[in-house]
Order: structure tokens, then C-alpha cells, then sequence
């Protein structure tokens, strides 16, 4: 169309051009998004103040508390190490919470994806076992359990769709379901009769297990994680699946009226989520327990929440949030033993984090300081 | 309980130099307004003058910064909605504060700050029968709310404050949802109470019409002070909109020209759409929209016009019918919005087509990021075409925003509003569906607005305007279609159209 042009006046410069404007743009740009920044901190801070409360309460020092979580998670090439380790299902976790996210969804079924997804890779080892080549195998436990994984949430994103089932509680009621068919399993026709002790699957075995990063004594899982922490920031930021989620997540009356595909981008984002947490799940089985069994449920699933929640869904923050949240599970078992407290206590820790960083939510948009000046001066 | 005595009168109200800042923003800067006893006073203003502000620091929704608070002379404080109601003060808010599922009754015995725990219902609706026999109007007491008419409803809004014993009636744009035949017998009811001195009115309005038949003086606010006001009747209607506007200039609205292009392009045969409730909101709703002319759906609120919006935009799904452009079968998937060239100006922008927390730029894309050169290899985003794009949108169409990155929701609701205009229009536009496209925006925004939309008629599309405003209709269509229970209950040729046969039709007469 050649004749639009259908207002008189030219616009009114408010962009200012030039250099000097390009770095005031810069300028403005940073300050609101350390809005971003600086009250999830604040937030970390409250917590943790709280938690000293808390710890002062029960009669314990919260300046050993740090020192032990710092010893025992961060201090020494080796427990830092534990640390990363502990981490990489984290990564996965948070993605499969922060995926979701962006279309609007609250997903947190990433602990039952976890357990379904390790578990369908170790049923799916069992005949290969010395029959297939090693790499082939761990290729076809990963993709398989990606498959379940992401069919498992993607499940809840279906029912979200197409019978507006709340996301939120089907993914959590999913999970119990997940957990129970490994139970049933690991309990029944494929228990490992030779185990006694714990009911579990037949072992791997040293030779189908994955191996450690070069130098490092941490599984490939936390290099899986962290890849895939960039693959899906760069899915969700510089493509056109990833806008027109972005446009669902933010308004789907709005992404209706575009005409967008509502129901294949909500299945496709809950099933990468699903896939993302199977992956974890593939990653405890094949680095770390060599088995399937109840083990699988550890938390890690939950925890991711949390983490999602604190990197504010922005994949390429969940690294850094995850090693921290590693350390602190990683420093558990020294806290226990040292300081004579339950393992629970960090989950206190993580409880409280969760609810102020909720709360703080809130504040957003209510301090000057972090709103552009434009803004500001405009009446 | 404080049920109405006829000794109530009206009360006079009066604020002094009251001020009320937001942040930078001044929202309310000294205004003094006396309303006396037992009169009928217009407060106009356009959007954002402060209106809502001043009438929200007097239900004390607010708590002014400056300024004081009289009624009948008495200096008062008035800290929450609950002081403001046992003052006598009382609002009617622009939507419906009734319960739906309760009849008119029960609501009226609820809404009693000292309703019992256990209600014994004889006593009540002997009290209430009472209470109804001193009125001037009267609604059905025993049929739930929600099956009420909108001016039914209206009135036991109005009830349910005198009911409470409020004497100093705020009203919010009383008028918006009834008819025109509603409204003047509303008004006028309360206009007659208030000349005996039984309530004192305030009435929020944009229509000049009714605050010229029906209001004693009037108050003008821009940008959050009073600019005039007076007896009505001492100024012209266009003095008044002069004080509303102040220096702004709007620009005048675009010539019609012959259209031209010919032949049926938009057609809308048996449409069926449920509400929310899955009753049929759409109800058989037949249309045809030549190119190059405009037809305007006017109608009461709530007779199945924002469903009809939403079928055709694919915000709700069609049930039974078909709607065809250029003799083919259209449904409303992004294919075909951009096969047959159909765009759309849904009313409220920033809830119905514009994701508020992406910039303006990536707004503006929402058409076209799919697509080469926004899209590389039909999946790689590539980010200096959209801002490129968005830069020259913006000057063409003069949206105010400090960059194309801004957050949308940060722009006022005339700029949303342009940005997605800009957005549909940019392009080469064969059918254009439009809904309430000036709700809310102050004169300079909407005569451009609408000059654009008339360019898009000019130029060959096929345009559907549904408006709840009735003067809109009349300016910017060339045929009139009134929709009532869902379907076309009237149509006219715009040239002679008739406002009375109008409003009958549209009262569902």
C-alpha cells in the first residue's frame, strides 16, 4: 500500500539520535533491567536472614552455617566439583520449569518426568545390555528417555489445551502417578532379584555408564545441561517458534487473534520441558546410580522450580543459580554431620527462598529508581 | 438497619484545592467543585483528565495529597469506601456491581453493611415492598440479575444506593450500556428526585446531549484541573468540548470518496457462536459487506457483538455457520488472514492484540515475523528488519514512544491503540474487522483513528464496524445494521438513517 501516510504532522522526536543517545538508550536499558537483578538478591538476602532466625532459634550459628555450605560446596576443587555434579539435573529441572513458563504455563511435573525418563532408560538398557554397543545404547537410553519424558508433560499441556485442565496440578498429580509406575515396576517384574536390599533394576554395569568430563570428575550431564541451557535460550529468543510462543505466553487472546497455532506451540514447549527433566532423569541413571530405583525421586525435580523461579525463567541464568542451589544440597550431608542438624534443614532454607522470592514478586515496577527516565518524565 | 426514611434529603458536596499526585504525575491539581443540594451536576472531562481521581478521592478510594472534603458544609475525612457510605456518598460504577446469580432482593438485603447472619425473608421483602412503594421506578424483585435488562439492572443499581440511604449519587457513565430510550428515562427519574431535594446527582459523562437535556451545571477537568464550568445552557456544546480539549487540535475527519471497487466481498451467512456460559451469544447472524463500504453493527452491550468479534478474529470458536470473502470459505487462521488480506482493530488493543510486556517493535511484528525478511530460512528471527520496520511504522503513524523497544504497556491507550493500527493497516488491507476502535481515547487520537479507518473504506476494503457507540456508527458507516440477541434485528441505509427507529430496535422492540 503506497498511500498510507495518512497523518499530517511528522512525529514527535523522542528518540534522540546520535552517539551521545545510543548510550543513554544503553544506559536506560540497564538500569531497568537491574530491576531484574537486584530484587531477586534482595530477596536471597531476606531469606537468608530469616533462615539465620530460624537457625539462631534452634541454638546454632549461622556464620558456621555458611562456612560449612561454602566448605562443602564450594571451598575445594572436590567438593566444588560434587557440586557441578549436583547441579546438572538441577539445570535440566529449571528448564523444564522456565520452557513452560514463557508460554504462560506453570508446569511442575519435572520431578515425574525425571523419575519416568531415568527409569525408561534403564528399562530400555536391560536387554541391550552386552548385546549392543555401549555409545549406541546411551544414545538410544537418552533419546528414550527425552521421548517419555516430554510425552509425560506434554501430556499435561494437552489436557491444558485441549480440556483447559490446570497445568499447574496435572503436571504435580502426574508426577505421583510417574513415581508409582517406577515403584511398580522396580518393585515387580523388573525388580533385580540379586539386590536384596533396595529394589532396583538390573545395574548398567561400568561399561555402559556415561563418562566423566575430560579432567573433571563431573559427569557429561552438567555439559548437556549448560548446552542446552544456550540451544534453548537461543530457540525461545532468535526464532520464530520462540516469538510466537513468547506472543502466547503474553497474551493468548492476542495470539488467537494472530492466528498463531495455540495448541501445537503448548504441546511442543510442555513436551520439550518433559524432555529436558527425562534427560535429567537419563543422567542420574547412567552417571550416578546406575540403576533405577526409588533414589530417582530426590527432589531434584522440585528444587528446579525453585531454581526457575530465581533465574526469573531466562535459561542462560539457570547455570549459575543451579551451581549455587548444587552447593547447598552438595553441603547437606557436612551440615548434618557437623553442625548435628536434620538433612531437612536445607530445605527449610530452600522453603523460605521460595516463598520470599514469591512475595518479592511484588515489588516490581514500584521503585523509581529502576523505571527509564523517558518514562518518568513523560505526564 | 438504615433503610430509606423520607426525611433524607440530599446533601450539598464540596471539595477545596484538592490535589493528588501519582509518582510525577499530577493527577489532580487543586480542584474546587461545589455541588448544592438537590442538583444535577455534570463533571466532563476526557480521558485521563482526573475524573475518576477526584470522584475516587471523594468514595475515599484515595486519599487526597491537598484539598478538602465538605458535605453540607461539614469539614470531613473520609479515609475508605466505608466512610464515604456512612456519609450518605454513593457511586454507580460504568459495569455492574450486582450479583448475577441473586435476585433483586437478595442483592439489595446483601449489600446491607448489617445484613443478619440469618435473614428472615418475610420481614425483609415486606421492608423491601415498602421501600419500593416510595420510589419513582421499580424492578422485579423475585427473577435473578443476570436475566434482568441492562436498564433493569441500571436501575437497582441506582435502588440499591437509595436503599443504603445515600443521598450523594456519583455516577460513572451511567448511560454506556443502556439504550437511548433507557437512559432519558433514567435521567430523568433521578433529575426529578433531585429538584425535590431527595438526592443530590454527580454524574461522570462524555454526552453532551444528556448533560444538556438533563443536568443543571457542569464542571469541566483537563489534565487534572478544573478549566470552567457552570450553568448548562449558558455555554454551547461546542465551548464545552473547547474546554475539554484545550489546545489540542484534532485533526478533521477524512473525506468519503466513491468507492471504488464493487461486488460482495465479506459475507457472513448463519453464524452461531456460544458465550462463556454455552448459551448461543451469536444466534443466527447473517451479513454482507461490499468493498469500499462500511457497515456498522450498532446494539446494547451484550447482545452478542463481542462474540461475534471474537468468532471472526478466531478468539472463540464457530459453531455453525459460514463466513466467506470473495465466495470462499474463510476461518480464521493465520493462513488465511494473510490469504484474503483480513485484518482486524479489536477493541481494548492491549488486552486483544498486543502481548503488553514485549516492545513495540516486537508488537508491531505480530503480522509479519514469520515471514521473509523478518524470518531467515522461515525460522531464524532476525532482529534489524523488525526495527527497522517498527522505526518507519512509528513516524508514519505517529506513535509516542521514547524507543521501539519500549514495553508496550508503557505507551498510553491512544498509542497502543496506533501502534496496532499500524500494525493492520500498513498493509494492503481487503477486509477489515473493527470493534469499538475509540473506547477510551481522547479526541485528537479518535478523529485519526477514524479518519483511518475511512481511508481503508476509500481505498477498496470491506469494512465491519461493531461500535457500541451509536454517534460512531452514524459518522463512519454507509449502512447501519442494529444486532439484537444475536442476530441482525434491523437494517438501513446510513443516509436518513432514523436514531428513534434505531434505539427501538436496538431495546429489542
Amino acid at each position: 500500500m503506497s498511500d498510507a501516510p495518512a497523518v499530517t504532522s511528522p512525529a514527535p522526536v523522542l528518540q534522540p539520535a546520535g552517539a551521545e543517545a545510543t548510550r543513554s538508550d544503553w544506559v536506560e536499558r540497564l538500569r531497568a533491567s537491574s530491576e531484574y537483578v537486584a530484587i531477586p538478591v534482595f530477596a536471597v538476602a531476606v531469606a537468608s536472614a530469616l533462615f539465620a532466625l530460624f537457625l539462631l532459634a534452634v541454638g546454632k550459628s549461622p556464620a558456621d552455617f555458611i562456612a560449612y555450605v561454602w566448605r562443602g560446596g564450594f571451598g575445594t576443587a572436590f567438593s566444588f566439583q560434587n557440586t557441578l555434579q549436583r547441579s546438572a539435573p538441577l539445570i535440566l529441572t529449571a528448564l523444564a520449569v522456565a520452557i513452560p513458563a514463557r508460554i504462560g504455563l506453570i508446569m511442575i511435573g519435572g520431578e515425574g518426568a525425571l523419575v519416568l525418563g531415568g527409569f525408561a532408560a534403564a528399562a530400555l538398557a536391560i536387554p541391550m545390555i552386552g548385546v549392543a554397543p555401549p555409545m549406541l545404547t546411551l544414545i538410544l537410553m537418552a533419546i528414550f528417555a527425552m521421548l517419555v519424558g516430554g510425552f509425560w508433560v506434554g501430556l499435561s499441556g494437552f489436557l491444558r489445551y485441549a480440556r483447559g485442565v490446570n497445568e499447574t496440578i496435572s503436571s504435580l498429580l502426574l508426577t505421583y502417578i510417574g513415581i508409582a509406575i517406577m515403584n511398580f515396576f522396580v518393585e515387580g517384574a523388573l525388580r533385580d532379584l540379586s539386590n536384596p536390599n533396595k529394589p532396583s533394576t538390573k545395574p548398567l554395569g561400568d561399561a555402559y555408564m556415561v563418562g566423566k568430563i575430560p579432567g573433571t570428575d563431573v559427569h557429561w550431564g552438567f555439559a548437556a545441561g549448560v548446552f542446552l541451557c544456550v540451544l534453548l535460550y537461543l530457540l525461545l529468543e532468535r526464532t520464530t517458534f520462540g516469538f510466537a510462543a513468547r506472543v502466547t505466553g503474553g497474551n493468548y487472546r492476542a495470539a488467537l487473534a494472530q492466528g498463531l497455532p495455540v495448541g501445537k506451540l503448548i504441546v511442543t514447549c510442555s513436551a520439550i520441558a518433559g524432555a529436558c527433566a527425562g534427560l535429567a532423569g537419563f543422567f542420574e541413571v547412567a552417571a550416578i546410580q546406575g540403576r533405577a530405583n526409588a533414589s530417582l525421586a530426590a527432589g531434584y525435580g522440585f528444587t528446579g522450580i525453585l531454581v526457575a523461579f530465581l533465574a526469573r525463567h531466562n535459561p542462560l541464568v539457570i547455570p549459575p543459580v543451579a551451581i549455587l542451589f548444587g552447593g547447598i544440597v552438595a553441603s547437606g550431608g557436612l551440615i548434618q554431620r557437623r553442625m548435628d542438624l536434620p538433612d531437612a534443614t536445607v530445605l527449610v532454607l530452600q522453603g523460605l527462598i521460595f516463598v520470599v522470592l514469591l512475595t518479592s514478586e511484588t515489588l516490581y515496577g514500584r521503585f523509581a529508581f529502576f523505571r527509564p527516565r523517558a518514562r518518568r518524565d513523560r505526564t | 438497619m438504615n433503610a430509606y426514611s423520607p426525611s433524607s434529603r440530599g446533601p450539598s458536596l464540596e471539595t477545596t484545592g484538592m490535589s493528588k499526585t501519582f509518582g510525577a504525575l499530577k493527577a489532580l491539581n487543586d480542584v474546587s467543585i461545589r455541588v448544592p443540594a438537590g442538583s444535577f451536576h455534570a463533571l466532563l472531562g476526557e480521558n485521563g483528565a482526573g475524573k475518576s481521581t477526584l470522584v475516587k478521592c471523594i468514595m475515599g478510594f484515595y486519599t487526597p495529597d491537598k484539598g478538602q472534603l465538605a458535605i453540607d458544609g461539614q469539614e470531613v475525612a473520609v479515609r475508605n469506601p466505608r466512610e464515604a457510605q456512612a456519609l450518605g456518598v454513593g457511586m454507580v460504577y460504568q459495569h455492574f456491581t450486582l450479583v448475577p446469580a441473586l435476585t433483586a432482593a437478595e442483592n439489595l438485603v446483601v449489600s446491607r453493611a448489617d445484613a443478619p447472619a440469618v435473614i428472615d425473608w418475610r420481614k425483609e421483602r415486606k421492608a423491601l415492598e415498602a421501600f419500593l412503594e416510595r420510589m419513582p421506578f421499580r424492578v422485579p424483585l423475585d427473577r435473578p440479575v443476570s436475566g434482568l435488562a441492562a436498564g433493569e439492572k441500571q436501575k437497582l443499581e441506582i435502588l440499591k444506593l437509595l436503599y443504603l440511604d445515600q443521598r450523594f449519587l456519583i455516577l460513572d457513565e451511567p448511560t454506556s450500556v443502556l439504550t437511548p430510550g433507557e437512559a432519558d428515562e433514567i435521567l430523568g427519574l433521578l433529575r426529578e428526585m433531585a429538584h425535590r431535594g431527595e438526592i443530590t446527582v454527580m454524574m461522570i459523562s462524555h454526552k453532551f446531549r444528556e448533560v444538556e437535556a438533563f443536568c443543571d451545571d457542569f464542571s469541566v477537568l483537563r489534565r487534572g484541573s478544573r478549566v470552567g464550568g457552570g450553568k448548562v445552557g449558558a455555554v454551547s456544546t461546542r465551548e464545552m468540548a473547547a474546554m475539554m480539549i484545550g489546545d489540542a487540535v484534532v485533526p478533521p475527519s477524512a473525506a468519503r470518496i466513491k468507492s471504488p471497487k464493487d461486488g460482495v466481498t465479506l459475507e457472513i451467512a448463519g453464524l452461531f457462536a456460544e458465550n462463556d456460559e454455552g448459551r448461543d451469544a451469536v444466534n443466527g447472524f447473517d451479513i454482507k459487506v461490499r468493498a469500499g463500504e462500511i457497515v456498522g453493527i450498532a446494539g446494547v452491550s451484550g447482545n452478542g457483538q463481542t462474540e461475534l468479534v471474537e468468532a471472526l478474529s478466531g478468539q472463540r470458536p464457530v459453531k455453525l455457520g459460514q463466513v466467506l470473502i470473495h465466495d470462499r470459505d474463510f476461518e480464521p487462521t493465520r493462513d488465511h488472514f494473510d490469504k484474503f488480506k483480513v485484518f482486524g482493530l479489536p477493541e481494548e488493543p492491549l488486552k486483544n492484540a498486543s502481548v503488553p510486556n514485549m516492545s513495540v517493535a516486537e508488537n508491531m511484528a505480530f503480522r509479519r515475523f514469520d515471514k521473509a525478511p523478518m524470518a531467515r530460512l522461515g525460522f531464524w528471527l532476525s532482529s534489524s528488519p523488525i526495527r527497522a520496520e517498527a522505526r518507519e511504522l512509528i513516524a508514519r503513524y505517529n506513535v509516542r514512544t521514547p524507543s521501539p523497544d519500549t514495553p508496550i504497556r508503557d505507551l498510553s491507550g491512544g498509542n497502543v491503540q496506533r501502534a496496532v493500527l499500524a500494525r493492520e493497516l500498513s498493509g494492503d488491507v481487503d477486509v477489515l474487522i473493527v470493534a469499538n476502535p475509540c473506547f477510551g481515547l481522547d479526541f485528537a487520537s479518535v478523529a485519526d483513528i477514524r479518519g483511518q479507518i475511512v481511508q481503508q473504506r476509500n481505498r477498496g476494503a470491506a469494512v465491519l464496524l461493531v461500535s457500541e457507540d451509536l454517534d460512531e456508527i452514524l459518522e463512519l458507516s454507509d449502512r447501519i445494521a442494529v444486532m439484537s440477541g444475536g442476530k441482525v434485528a434491523y437494517i438501513t441505509d446510513a443516509a436518513g438513517a432514523d436514531r428513534t427507529t434505531i434505539g427501538r430496535y436496538m431495546a429489542g422492540h
